[in-house]
This record gives C-alpha cells, sequence and structure tokens, in this order.
C-alpha cells in the first residue's frame, strides 16, 4: 500500500470518478488552472479538459446554484468552496434548492452533487477563514454531511460521496491536507453513515471526527500513561451519523466525552450528547463532556488562535471529568 | 402566423386563465391552501416562449409559475391535485403552487425564492453542453429578480461560458407591493448589451409577438450555443398574491387590465384575420372541460401519506 498525502488521495478519487463517469464534472474558484487553493484538484484540467474542469468566477451563491442545475440535469458536479466560511454565500442554493428538491418535488429529481469545502483553523487566518460550520448544514433535511480524518477516508468516502444520489458536504480540514497515510487501492465503495473505531478501549470513548479524531488519538495515549484505556469513535459521517457504532461503543465505556473543533453550542457534540441521553441513558456513569471551541468567532493572533483550539489538554481535562 | 399557429397560443393561454381563474375559486373557498400567485394577465409570456421550446428544453420559473408549467406540458390532472394537496399530485402534495415540477416535460420546478431559479437554468444549459444533448435551458424571472446578485452571476456565467440558456425577464412592472422603478437602477437592454448577450424585447400582452421574439431569441440560443435576454414587459392584473387587495396601485392603471388583456387581443385577431368564431367556441369547451374533469379528480384525490414523505427525504430512505 502507497503512502500519500490526504490532499493527493482526494485528488485521486477524483481522478477516478472522472476516468469512470464522464458525467462527473468539477468546478470552482481557481481550481483548474491553477489547481485549486490547496492544490487539491491539480492537474485535472490537463487530463479532463475544460468543459469538465471549470474555473469560475467568485460566485458561490451562482456556481453552487449551476450545480444543482446541472445535476437535475443528468450531470455529477463537484463543487470546491475555497473556505467553509464562504458557504454562508451559496445558503438558498443548498438549503433551498439541492437538500429539498428531491423531497419537494415528490421524487421526480435527485440532486447527486457534492461541495467540498475545507474548515478549521490553525493556519492564522482569521475569522473569516477558519470557521467549522458544519453542524448549519447537518441540520437541514435532504443534505448528507461527511467530514474524514485520514487520507484513506478521504479517498474512499469523497468516491461514495460522488457515487451518491443526494447532494452531500464534504469537508476536509486544512489541518489534515498535508497528512500521509496508507491509501488501499481496489476498496469496494464506501457506506456514508458509518464510523470507525480509531482506537479500542474500555475505560472512555472519545468521539470525534475530521481533525479532531488526531487530537483525540494524542490524548488517549497520553490517557495511557495513567491508566485511562480510551475508545476514540471517528464518526467520518456527520449527516448521517452511525448511532449504532456509537451506542456499542457508550455501552462498553459507560463514559463520553465528544471532541470538535466546532464551537461546543449548538453543534454536533449537543446533538450526539442529546441522542445519547434520551436512547441510552442507562449506559452512562457519568454526564456526557463536550470539548470544543468557546462561543466566539476564530480569533486571529497566534496566541489567541491556538487558546481557542481544542487540543489534548482540553480532551484529558474533558475525559478526567467524566472519570471521576 | 397561421390559423392553427394562433388558435394553439390561444387554446394554451385559456389553459391557463381558466386554470387559474379555478384556482382562485378554489383558494377562496378553502379548498386550495397556502399562498398562490396568479399570472392573470400574463399568459402570453407563458405560451409564446413555450411555442419555441422543444420537449427536451428545461426550464425554471418562480413563485408566479403557474402559466410556464402548463405551457410546457405538465399534466393537468396532476397539477390541480399538486396545488389541492393530494396525494397523486405531481410533486406528490409536498410542494404545492411554489414548487410545480415536472421531470418528464422538462420542468425543473416553479421556485419559491425570486432569483433561485436562475443558477439552475444556467446548470441545466452547462448539463445541455457537456451532455451534448442539443438542448437549451429557459428561467422565467420577474423584474423583481433583477435586483437579487445571484441574477448577476447567473447571467455572467452564462456568457461567460457561452451556455445554451435563454433568459425570460417577465416584466410587469412590479416587484412584488413596489414599483420597479424604486427597486432596481439600470435597464436590462443596457446590462444585457454590458456582458454581450443578445437582447430581444416583445410585447408581453401580445402572443405573436412573444412568439416571434422566442423563436428568434430560441434560434440564436440553440444555433450558436450562447445565452440570450427576451424581455417581455406585461401587465400583472391581480395581486403579489391571491388575496392581496393591491391597495398600493392606482385605479386608473388596474384599469388598463382589460384593454391589455392577452386574450381578447388574440380572440379579436382570430375573428378579424382568420374568421375563427366557430374555433374559439370549441378551443373554450374543450378546456373547460378538461378542467372540470381535473378538478373533479383532484376533488376525489387522498391526501398524501406522511410516512412516505419522510421516506423520500433521502434517495436511500428517510429517518434514521
Amino acid at each position: 500500500m502507497a503512502e500519500k498525502r490526504f490532499g493527493v488521495a482526494l485528488n485521486q478519487a477524483l481522478r477516478e470518478c472522472m476516468e469512470v463517469d464522464p458525467g462527473v464534472i468539477v468546478l470552482g474558484e481557481d481550481i483548474a488552472a491553477a489547481g485549486g487553493s490547496f492544490k487539491v484538484t491539480r492537474g485535472l484540467l490537463e487530463r479532463f479538459g475544460p468543459e469538465r474542469v471549470l474555473d469560475t468566477p467568485i460566485s458561490e451563491a451562482g456556481i453552487v446554484g449551476a450545480a444543482v442545475g446541472a445535476a437535475m440535469t443528468g450531470l455529477r458536479p463537484v463543487v470546491e468552496i475555497m473556505f467553509m466560511d464562504f458557504i454562508t454565500l451559496a445558503m438558498d442554493a443548498l438549503v433551498n434548492q439541492a437538500a429539498k428538491a428531491r423531497f419537494m418535488f415528490g421524487g421526480q429529481f435527485s440532486v447527486p452533487m457534492v461541495v467540498r469545502t475545507p474548515h478549521g483553523g490553525g493556519l492564522n487566518a482569521g475569522p473569516q477563514h477558519s470557521q467549522c460550520l458544519e453542524a448549519w448544514l447537518a441540520h437541514v433535511p435532504g443534505l448528507k454531511v461527511v467530514c474524514p480524518s485520514t487520507p484513506a477516508d478521504a479517498y474512499t468516502l469523497l468516491k461514495a460521496a460522488i457515487a451518491d444520489p443526494d447532494p452531500v458536504v464534504f469537508v476536509e480540514n486544512k489541518a489534515l491536507y498535508g497528512m500521509q497515510g496508507e491509501v488501499p487501492e481496489g476498496l469496494p465503495p464506501d457506506v456514508i453513515g458509518r464510523a470507525r473505531i480509531a482506537r479500542n478501549g474500555k475505560d472512555v470513548a472519545i468521539i470525534s471526527y475530521g481533525a479532531s479524531v488526531h487530537t483525540a488519538l494524542s490524548a488517549a495515549e497520553s490517557l495511557r500513561a495513567e491508566g485511562i484505556e480510551a475508545e476514540v469513535v471517528d464518526l467520518r459521517s456527520l449527516q448521517p451519523w452511525d448511532e449504532e457504532t456509537v451506542y456499542r461503543s457508550v455501552a462498553r465505556t459507560h463514559r463520553v466525552v465528544i471532541v470538535h473543533e466546532a464551537v461546543r453550542s449548538f453543534g454536533v457534540g449537543a446533538e450526539i450528547a442529546a441522542k445519547i441521553a434520551e436512547d441510552v441513558f442507562d449506559e452512562l456513569d457519568a454526564p456526557v463532556v463536550r470539548v470544543g471551541a468557546p462561543f466566539m468567532p476564530v480569533p486571529f493572533a497566534k496566541s489567541m488562535e491556538t487558546r481557542y483550539l481544542p487540543d489534548a489538554g482540553a480532551v484529558i481535562a474533558g475525559v478526567r471529568k467524566v472519570m471521576t | 402566423m397561421t390559423k392553427e399557429s394562433l388558435l394553439s397560443l390561444y387554446e394554451t393561454m385559456l389553459l391557463i386563465r381558466r386554470t387559474e381563474l379555478q384556482l382562485s375559486r378554489l383558494f377562496a373557498d378553502g379548498e386550495v391552501p397556502g399562498f398562490i400567485h396568479l399570472s392573470i394577465g400574463q399568459e402570453a409570456v407563458a405560451a409564446g416562449v413555450m411555442s419555441a421550446l422543444d420537449r427536451e428544453d428545461t426550464i425554471s420559473t418562480t413563485h408566479r409559475g403557474h402559466g410556464h408549467v402548463l405551457a410546457k406540458g405538465i399534466d393537468l390532472e396532476r397539477f390541480f391535485m399538486e396545488v389541492m394537496g393530494r396525494a397523486g399530485g405531481i410533486c406528490a402534495g409536498r410542494g404545492g403552487s411554489m414548487h410545480v415540477a415536472d421531470a418528464s416535460v422538462g420542468v425543473l420546478g416553479a421556485n419559491g425564492i425570486v432569483a433561485g431559479g436562475l443558477s439552475i437554468a444556467v446548470g441545466s444549459a452547462l448539463a445541455h453542453k457537456v451532455r451534448r444533448t442539443g438542448g437549451i435551458a429557459a428561467v422565467f424571472f420577474g423584474d423583481g429578480a433583477l435586483a437579487e446578485g445571484v441574477f448577476h452571476e447567473s447571467v455572467n456565467m452564462a456568457a461567460l461560458w457561452g451556455l445554451p440558456v435563454l433568459f425570460v425577464c417577465e416584466n410587469n412592472g412590479w416587484s412584488e407591493f413596489s414599483p420597479s422603478a424604486r427597486q432596481f437602477a439600470a435597464d436590462l437592454e443596457r446590462l444585457s448589451g454590458a456582458f454581450g448577450i443578445p437582447y430581444h424585447r416583445a410585447d408581453g400582452n401580445d402572443v405573436e409577438d412573444v412568439a416571434k421574439n422566442a423563436k428568434q431569441a430560441v434560434e440564436g440560443v440553440r444555433s450558436g450555443g450562447k445565452p440570450a435576454v427576451l424581455e417581455c414587459v406585461t401587465f400583472r392584473v391581480r395581486g403579489h398574491y391571491e388575496g392581496d387587495a393591491q391597495k398600493y396601485r392606482d385605479a386608473a392603471e388596474l384599469a388598463l387590465a382589460a384593454q391589455k388583456d392577452p386574450l381578447e387581443k388574440t380572440a379579436a385577431v382570430l375573428r378579424e384575420r382568420f374568421d375563427a368564431d366557430a374555433e374559439l367556441g370549441q378551443v373554450d369547451g374543450r378546456v373547460n372541460a378538461r378542467i372540470a374533469d381535473a378538478v373533479g379528480k383532484a376533488r376525489a384525490g387522498e391526501s398524501p401519506d406522511f410516512m412516505q414523505g419522510l421516506a423520500d427525504v433521502y434517495t436511500s430512505g428517510g429517518e434514521r
């Protein structure tokens, strides 16, 4: 198995899907000639030509809306929104059009489109280039939301997202683009909605997704020295999310910490904590703890951003809280 | 235009008019729930433009879109069932008046969001181009949509990429409850010119003029693979929504409705130019019979199944 960077794994997935299906097109700002802000689409223009690899104007509302119309007319568009913060400009196309077309038109149309977009801080990019807004999208019936944590998952889940008949928002944490990992080839198609046990443990379940999975794994290693064996669940997909795998982990460990980079309030962690309380409350030996960013915009200054982002120390503190 | 062609356009307009008058009554009687937005007085745009399109061409339209979907060929019975919220509706009773769509005749949906259909049509045109279908996309929007940002994004993309889209502006002079002059500072003809897009203007209350200009515009779009703008200047007779008393409009302006009526105008031409009294009578009877039949069947239709709706949020199924 070859080691590949996360961004290269995404590129490979796009390439393979475009080879197999002439209906797959990619479009976005600076994704063709420049290969994308994070170089995920590098080389696609040369391979597939300008009709299927489109540099768009800076028109997020227009390009996501165009993807909806293209998907309703037989293509499988994959849009790149350069930073997740800019998805705000495309909310009508995503929320009112893409998400509802299937339902609102009585199942006459499917909308097989993907919006790829990077979220997350760590680049001192400031309040409008660092946000994690996935909870907004997971709140909308009709959208799927995927967020991989490894190059292998980036590859298999992007292929699954492109094959999916419904609109999928594919969230990539910027901190992961350079991450190396094994990317197995020739795997069967992945299924959106299945979590993965990233680390086995018996004492506490740390539930996370995206780059925060690595924060959780790092915390779990430190906790081992204290004799605490943490299980780390990588959700991989937020809408739908894998209740079964999460509940099994809760039943094994009886203590739960949910970790994400997005702000805690009204977040993915809030939903999962609420569902655990509703469905498997009797399995819990302690209240569920959420670890996430404080309720403030992502700050620019390095010292501030570092403190803002949940780190392994914050996860360890969360675990101590549920262990007492 | 031949007698047969004009009679066909007239029949389409009459179908739209009588359907909407019927909807107005059904709404008043509580048989049509929600909001409905009638296009009475604007029927020539729908009939005229659609006469220039093929079945395979795709359209997207607005909250005031009954006429467009009827002219494109939506099944009348399933249309009434939809607007009346029945299980047999074209959208299974889940969309209603503002969201009628029919994939089988290329209707990508009416749209509850002003300018919502513009980028969808641009994407549909992109698909026609990439898939080499030979089809084009047409989008109907009101003058109110000109002030939406996505209008400008959509026109720009279509011009930049050379996409086969016909932008049909139904300029009825009113953006909901406000006159257009207080809503938009630019002029569509000059704006089209700035984007390098051919501009056509039609009298939106004269179906022959709309059909002629639409034919010319569509030929350019189809053969050149480039967008065109068709502005149809027309007249909204009813309020923004049904039940709107239109206190914001002058009585003098509203009094123009009768003389601007596109159906009266076309009927007069058919009588004078083609001596078509007998045919007009037949058209009248046929349209009334179709509507009566469709409404009867829609009334007898069942309510939609809630669980079926829940299961249809995603292609792979509903609530997990």
